[in-house]
């Protein structure tokens, strides 16, 4: 319980989509509010409080994380990643382009967890197998598409990405 | 008329505009509305399933730094505000105040600075219970000397809440009498939650100069919610604007008003600043609209392989409030479909009500009220009935389905179907699925000890409410509308009084405007949820978005092109009779070099409008169908059993889907593939379940299970076309077929590898304890 102690904040400093923040935060703050609340960067979703469904995910340091169960001082002198970092020199990310050619979403409330955790899938592994697209989403709900367009998206972001290197 | 690639009409799978936003994460669901001097609310909730409270100390609560204050139901007593009236017109408390009737009840709002401070204050209330036993089950809320659990209304006495009837009781009677045969099936339909990736919430902003109050709020019906926020608050409908911003999924859970809106409201209202309130996933599983809790008996009449009667007694679990949305009138909503696909002459359905200490709701969870129960049931039936003559499921089927040439056919229990052809859909399917050799596979798999099993479904929904006449909710007719405005460059908005959880109606009802119109659909913006902007209509539930918005937004498409002949005929200096409509133009009959496009017309309709006709291109329709669709398909699953374990995997699933014609079938299929992967999880795993103390277990995700990619199955998908006579478009709706037909597929598909060795029934969720405990029971687990 936190409730009559004194507020502890400290200074924090993040790169987050390669711009670095400071910020004086909270410990008790969630790396998600941090994000949306004092970055507002609400491309990142809240979707169950448990680490269950994974509408929060961001990249920290490359590697898909719940954002809703990570401290934002955990992240200090870190890097994140969101949904909002996806695209490069006003290009859409082969994911995002791929998640739209396929219609792998609908309402668009897991998609940003979704598609991050497809890009670290892709860096570590360039060829998957459905299969291992099933297992790697397999931290993220979606309660609208049956997953199997965004396994095809999957497969085309990487087809994509082959191309280009 | 097919449209050319450019304006891309009906049948085109034309990529979805609202996806730009949303592959960017600039989506704008609630949690993301932020105003200036914004409070945050959050709710303490009732830890017991039954008990009286004695007192609420908020003191200490109170006093904690940046709570700006707390209402507990007392409070809103003295504003009329603690009790408020549901979609089936009953009472629901807003915050309790006498006693608590389910674990999760809200009994006490904190609002302060911060959502953090708010959580902290929660835990400084101090609420003092005397705990009173609680009545988990209709089955001992019935039982005689259960305690009353709504001892706030008068003179109810037990906890009895309605009886309700359909069909011919004695034409029915009269076939049992004189059927060869009757199976029988008891089931129960365990509550399942919609359980939309986002939870609910709300921003209520009322301006203290002015009165104005603007909620932004998770509602799928934000124009009825608009009129019951008049009617519950008293406040002036005029100074009420709902803004349902995007929406995070729905499946039925954002149709009824819950007391957080209210208390949000009411607490802007008190303190003169915007309150939000985000409701966490406890919340959302505990205390909002969950569905189905249906206990069910049916039997099945039979004479040689002909079904003649049918009837079903049902008792429902409706929770501490009855707060079903459904049509009025409709006690057990459109259970009543119950004979399904079949030609049954005599039917009867009744069914009781009750109320017990467990969360109210009884919203159709991706379904058109109670459809997926009584599907459920007849394809249960259907597949015992088989298994007891001894014939072949599907031909039993297939004997007694109703046949093509029978539409518009009335059913015992009073529909009018519109259309259908369910052999044709039941024949693709066996053969897209190789069923006589997969019979032969499970006759050989089962002589060396393995268990396959093949699970039919050939459901047929009733989709898109009204005619207004028949169906009502609170009074509201449920017709639906649609304003086009075609501005003077031709590029045009379609205002709608639907509302969008994510089914892509940014993109298909511009491709309704692109059919009718010829004005591509990329020049068309759609708007909606916002209701001082947008026609009133009564929302999108029970897959009435392409069956009664659809049809308003063909209708006022044809309205408008009917002015801009005029104005044709006027700028081509011909009669209108002359003139002959092509996708996008008018052409003078016989001189096809005279035309004039739709832009040339819209910009006319401004600068160049013959005498006597008014001005613009803009118009709104209000559709009232004159009949409900009947979409219809077969679903078929295969799946292998582990006789170990009674884990069941699923091999294949074909779903053969007829929903009329299709408007973006990449779009439908979407659906389709969504609602396979719902019933999946209903048949597997969905699963909210109380104690006997009342105690909610499946309050978070953890408990409360969803299919993820890793056990979802594959889906083949196949479609046949038979058209609705009656809707503009021949469409029908299909967001709900795959949620309402599939559960009993896979189903069957379990009970079907164990039917030989006489399984009749494994109760939903089918979890592998269950199969393993039902192999026990035959000697077939090992």
């Amino acid at each position: 319980m936190a409730t009559q102690e004194a507020v502890v904040t400290r200074p924090m400093t993040v790169t987050v989509n390669g711009q670095a923040r400071f910020a004086e935060v909270e410990t008790r703050l969630l790396l998600v509010h941090f994000l949306r609340e004092t970055l507002g960067l609400t491309g990142t979703h809240i979707g169950c409080d448990t680490t269950s469904c994974g509408a929060c995910t961001v990249l920290l340091e490359g590697t898909p994380v719940k954002s809703c169960t990570v401290f934002a001082v955990q992240a200090e002198g870190r890097q994140i990643t969101t949904v909002e970092g996806l695209m490069s020199n006003g290009a859409l990310h082969p994911i995002q382009q791929g998640f739209h050619e396929e219609h792998a979403l609908q309402c668009g409330f897991c998609t940003p967890g979704m598609m991050l955790t497809s890009v670290a899938l892709l860096a570590e592994n360039p060829s998957p197998t459905d299969e291992q697209i099933r297992w790697a989403i397999s931290g993220n709900v979606c309660r609208c598409t049956g997953y199997q367009n965004i396994v095809k998206a999957v497969q085309h972001a990487a087809a994509k990405l082959r191309e280009e290197t | 008329m097919a449209t050319a690639h450019e304006i891309r009409g009906m049948g085109h799978s034309v990529p979805r505009k609202e996806d730009q936003r949303f592959i960017r994460g600039k989506g704008n669901y609630v949690d993301d509305v932020s105003l200036p001097g914004m409070l945050h609310m959050e709710l303490l909730r009732s830890p017991y399933a039954h008990a009286r409270i004695v007192v609420i100390d908020a003191s200490r609560a109170q006093a904690l730094p940046g709570v700006v204050a707390v209402v507990t139901g007392e409070a809103l007593a003295a504003h009329n505000l603690a009790w408020m009236p549901t979609l089936s017109g009953d009472t629901q408390a807003v915050l309790a105040t006498d006693k608590v009737r389910f674990q999760g009840q809200e009994v006490a709002a904190v609002i302060a600075e911060t959502a953090y401070i708010a959580k902290d204050a929660l835990e400084l209330i101090d609420v003092e219970y005397d705990v009173l036993d609680a009545v988990p089950t209709p089955q001992q809320a019935l039982a005689e000397g259960a305690p009353v659990i709504r001892d706030d209304k008068e003179g109810q006495t037990s906890n009895h809440i309605y009886h309700w009837e359909a069909g011919d009781r004695e034409a029915t009677e009269r076939a049992f009498a004189e059927a060869d045969k009757v199976v029988s099936l008891d089931t129960f339909y365990p509550r399942c939650h919609p359980a939309p990736l986002e939870c609910c919430g709300c921003v209520a902003d009322v301006n203290p100069a002015t009165g104005k109050t603007t909620i932004y709020m998770t509602s799928q019906a934000p124009h009825a919610h608009r009129t019951l926020f008049a009617l519950v608050a008293g406040l002036p409908e005029h100074q009420i604007r709902i803004v349902s911003p995007d929406l995070g999924g729905g499946f039925g859970n954002k149709v009824p008003i819950y007391p957080g809106y209210v208390c949000a409201t009411a607490a802007s209202l008190l303190i003169g600043r915007p309150v939000k309130w985000i409701e966490d996933r406890t919340g959302n599983l505990i205390s909002t609209g969950f569905a189905r809790d249906f206990h069910m008996h049916g039997e099945l009449a039979l004479r040689g392989d002909r079904m003649t009667g049918l009837k079903v007694k049902l008792l429902s679990d409706n929770g501490a409030f009855f707060a079903d949305a459904q049509p009025t009138k409709f006690k057990a909503g459109l259970f009543h479909i119950v004979t399904g696909s079949y030609d049954i002459p005599a039917a009867f359905v009744e069914a009781d009500g009750a109320y017990t200490n467990k969360a109210p709701g009884g919203v159709a969870y991706r379904c058109s009220f109670r459809v997926t129960e009584a599907s459920f049931m007849i394809e249960r039936l259907v597949q015992n009935a088989a298994y007891e003559l001894g014939v072949d499921p599907a031909d039993l089927r297939m004997k007694n389905f109703i046949k093509p040439e029978q539409f518009p056919y009335e059913s015992a229990t009073g529909f009018v179907y519109d259309s259908g052809d369910y052999p044709k859909a039941l024949e693709l399917a066996l053969g897209k699925l190789g069923y006589k050799e997969l019979r032969k596979e499970q006759a050989e798999a089962r002589a060396q000890g393995k268990l396959i099993g093949i699970g039919l479904a050939c459901f047929t929904e009733v989709v898109g409410a009204g005619p207004g006449k028949e169906y009502q909710i609170a009074g509201l007719r449920m017709f639906d509308s649609a304003e086009l405005r075609v501005h003077p460059t031709g590029k045009a908005i379609l205002k709608l009084g639907v509302k969008s959880q994510g089914q892509g109606h940014e993109t298909t009802f511009a491709q309704i405007i692109a059919q009718e119109l010829g004005i591509p659909y990329e020049d068309v913006e759609v708007m909606e949820g916002d209701t001082d902007n947008t026609p009133y209509g009564l929302g999108t539930y029970a897959s009435r978005s392409t069956p009664v918005a659809g049809a308003a937004a063909a209708m006022i498409s044809r309205e408008l092109r009917d002015k801009a002949q005029k104005i044709a005929a006027h700028l081509l200096e011909a009669a209108e009779g002359d003139l002959e409509w092509e996708p996008g133009r008018f052409v003078v009959k016989g001189s096809p070099e005279r035309a004039v496009t739709i832009q040339d017309i819209a910009f006319a309709a401004y600068t160049n409008v013959p005498d006597g006709l008014q001005a613009g291109l803009e118009g709104v329709h209000y559709y009232d169908p004159p009949n409900m669709t009947f979409p219809f398909g077969t679903y078929a699953v295969v799946v292998e059993i582990d006789r170990g374990t009674g884990a069941w995997k699923v091999r294949r699933v074909v779903a053969v889907d007829d929903c009329g014609y299709r408007i973006n079938p990449m779009i439908v299929e979407g659906q389709i593939m969504g609602g396979l992967t719902e019933g999946y999880g209903i048949a597997a795993m969905e699963l909210i379940t109380f104690d006997e103390d009342g105690n909610c277990i499946g309050s978070t995700f953890m408990d409360y299970l969803l299919p993820t990619a890793w056990e979802t199955p594959e889906f083949e998908l196949d479609e046949t076309v038979t058209p609705s006579p009656h809707h503009p478009l021949g469409a029908k709706g299909v967001g709900e077929s795959a949620t309402v037909g599939s559960p009993a597929a896979y189903v069957n598909a379990v009970v079907d590898a164990l039917a030989h060795a006489g399984v009749r029934n494994i109760d939903m969720p089918v979890t592998s304890d269950k199969v393993w405990q039902a192999l026990a029971e035959v000697g077939l687990a090992e």
